[in-house]
């Protein structure tokens, strides 16, 4: 198992180096610092003191060299906007949108699991036709337009709940949580009646059916936990999405999360914090997978024993 | 007569299918003793297994059971309530599939597997019920059951496979056990240690046996009566020394016939000519008349009965036309 984590931590510190790479020089295409943060006015005698303080004024290749050796040292500078460390910044904001992230997905996956297992029990039924096509719906439906449908009606027409920011408490959570949780769940659904029917017409659920087997035992001993690689799959996936998605959702809801300051810090030209939300948000995509490979061996032994073979 | 194990009578299961409704299986009948095995016998699409599958009451969803009974100990499976169908699988009634790797749950540890029928039937607790687990691996051949008990289905051979899938169906001593092609996957040696064991068990439990296979040399060691399949019908029946010795059928003559005894090298095999009837387009009068060498007027207009002589039955015009000497004679 360490040998197995050890060999992923490996293999993931080149992509995650290309990313960290590739956000520095995506940053540096959206224009020089300095034409924001001075008067328009400003003297170029004060944009180059600007540039000069931030480092700007060295050519491309020595700002990439402090900026791998910050990095190196897990210092990814200090925020143009705030002057704070940018690293605990990113940090700060993670919570928040982890929190929502994890809520999202445990409720989607609830919800995939009920349906899509109560779908899978007859194919073609009534309950998988309208499962069916509102999973479907939901998996299509844009988060943004939904999130302002969501805040026009609860928030503006009906006044139930807040229209944005976390001050509300439990309140606050309802809108974003709906709003990333639909697509999730449209997905995931689909995945799991699939998983679901196919586990239910194998010889072994046919087996569990020749024992005496309850219907709810042979759901729940015997196929729910073979479909559930297939889903572990997509929603691994879905949870990657999320944590990306965050942006547009948290900027509409004004959750104080690392997606809001994502687009803060792209506005804003913030290099260094925008560096280290990146960073921050590709490692945790990659411990993501990492805990996705853990939850297959965990799920099936044959996984396992292959993953200690090649170790 | 030993005691009656299961008696079908005149079962039918309807296939709806796209294209339209097929009859899988027509009038099927047979009795399965205790303490015996009878061979359900036939090549692939012939019915038997769709018989099995009627019998246990595991069909898929397209296939429906249109007519017939299925009686245990006074009960028609065919009738009771799910909840007492699902009582009566596993203590009266249990199956042994043809592939143990996918009839055995992968994710599942063996031991909780075999476990299982003394969970759902005694609601014993998972650690009396895993001893039990144990006790029957040890019955059944499995080397070190107590550590055995908890790998998964992939870390056994196909042999050892099938073994558990045996104990698992033998487990609650059923009256009766089909065996589904249980050794068609294995390769000669373990299948002849998969039939002694079947047999073995039987003895053991006083099971009827009910054998479903297209391997004559497995119902000429086995079996104790057979009944020869063809288009979901049975067109001859009767002890398995008698009809392979004097096969009445035509259909039957030409399975014992294709099976290569004393043949030279180099020398032609045997083979029945054609394929059996698609299903969609199954001619009136005898199903067998197109590959039949015995073929007369009266086979392409009227169906052969099922007629009985003594503990025989054959369904052929020209058998019960001329005799079975007759027949033989002809061939």
């Amino acid at each position: 198992m360490l040998t197995f984590l050890r060999r992923r931590a490996l293999t993931s510190l080149l992509p995650l180096l290309a990313v960290v790479l590739g956000v520095f020089v995506l940053a540096r295409l959206t224009g020089n610092p300095a034409a924001l943060y001075l008067p328009e006015n400003a003297t170029a005698e004060a944009r180059e003191q600007f540039s000069a303080a931030n480092g700007f004024d060295k050519p491309i290749w020595a700002q990439l060299i402090d900026y791998f050796a910050g990095v190196a040292r897990l210092d990814f500078g200090t925020s143009l906007r705030t002057g704070e460390d940018a690293a605990t910044m990113a940090l700060r904001a993670f919570p928040a949108t982890l929190q929502l992230a994890v809520v999202t997905m445990v409720l989607a996956i609830a919800v995939a699991i009920v349906v899509g297992c109560w779908a899978a029990l007859r194919p073609n039924g009534l309950a998988d036709r309208v499962s069916g096509m509102l999973s479907m719906t939901a998996a299509s439906v844009p988060d943004f337009w939904l999130a302002i449908l969501g805040i026009w009606v609860f928030a503006i027409i009906l006044g139930v709940l807040p229209t944005s920011g976390v001050d509300a408490g439990g309140a606050s959570w309802v809108l974003p949580i709906a709003v990333l949780m639909v697509r999730p769940a449209g997905v995931l659904t689909q995945v799991v009646r699939g998983a679901m029917i196919s586990a239910l017409g194998s010889p072994y659920v046919k087996v569990a059916r020749a024992k005496g087997a309850s219907e709810g035992r042979v759901v729940a001993r015997h196929a729910l936990k073979n479909a559930a690689p297939p889903a572990l799959t997509v929603a691994g996936d879905l949870a990657v999405g999320l944590i990306n998605g965050a942006v547009v959702v948290e900027s509409i809801f004004g959750w104080p999360g690392i997606g809001k300051l994502m687009i803060d810090a792209i506005l804003q030209r913030d290099f260094a914090v925008l560096q280290a939300a990146v960073a921050l948000t590709a490692i945790s995509i990659f411990v993501l997978n990492i805990a996705i490979d853990i939850g297959y061996a965990l799920l099936d032994a044959r996984v396992r024993n292959k993953a200690g073979a090649a170790a | 007569m030993t005691d009656i194990g299961m008696k079908v009578d005149g079962l039918t299961v309807d296939l709806h299918t796209p294209r339209g409704t097929v009859r899988a299986v027509d009038g099927v009948s047979f009795t399965a003793h205790r303490g015996r095995t009878l061979a359900l016998l036939g090549e692939s699409g012939c019915g038997k297994s769709m018989t099995a599958q009627a019998v246990v009451g595991l069909l898929e969803p397209i296939a429906e059971v249109t007519g017939g009974s299925i009686d245990i100990d006074g009960e028609d499976l065919l009738t009771v309530s799910r909840k007492r169908r699902r009582q009566l699988a596993g203590p009266a009634l249990s199956i042994v599939f043809q592939d143990a790797l996918t009839a055995l749950n992968p994710v599942v540890k063996v031991g909780v597997q075999l476990a299982e029928p003394y969970r759902i039937h005694r609601k014993m607790s998972a650690k009396a019920a895993r001893a039990e687990a144990i006790e029957l691996m040890r019955h059944v051949g499995i080397p070190e059951p107590e550590s055995r008990a908890d790998s998964y289905p992939h870390q056994f051979s196909g042999g050892m496979r099938q073994r558990l899938l045996i104990a698992m169906a033998v487990a609650l001593s059923p009256k009766v056990l089909i065996a589904d092609e249980p050794t068609t996957a294995l390769d000669v040696t373990v299948q002849a240690q998969i039939l002694a064991l079947l047999a073995r068990l039987r003895k053991e439990h006083d099971m009827a046996v009910i054998l479903i296979t297209h391997d004559l040399s497995v119902v000429a060691e086995e079996a104790d009566t057979v009944a020869v399949m063809y288009s979901g019908r049975i067109v001859e029946t009767g002890p398995v020394d008698q009809v392979f010795e004097d096969p009445r059928h035509p259909y039957t003559r030409g399975l014992l016939e294709s099976v290569p005894v004393d043949a030279e090298r180099g020398a032609d095999l045997s083979s029945i000519p054609g394929s059996p009837p698609d299903l969609f387009s199954i001619p009136p009068g005898c199903p067998y008349q197109a590959r039949c060498p015995l073929v007369m007027d009266v086979c392409r207009t009227s169906r052969p009965a099922l007629v009985k002589t003594g503990d025989r039955a054959v369904a052929c015009h020209a058998a019960s036309a001329s005799g079975s000497e007759g027949v033989s004679h002809a061939a």
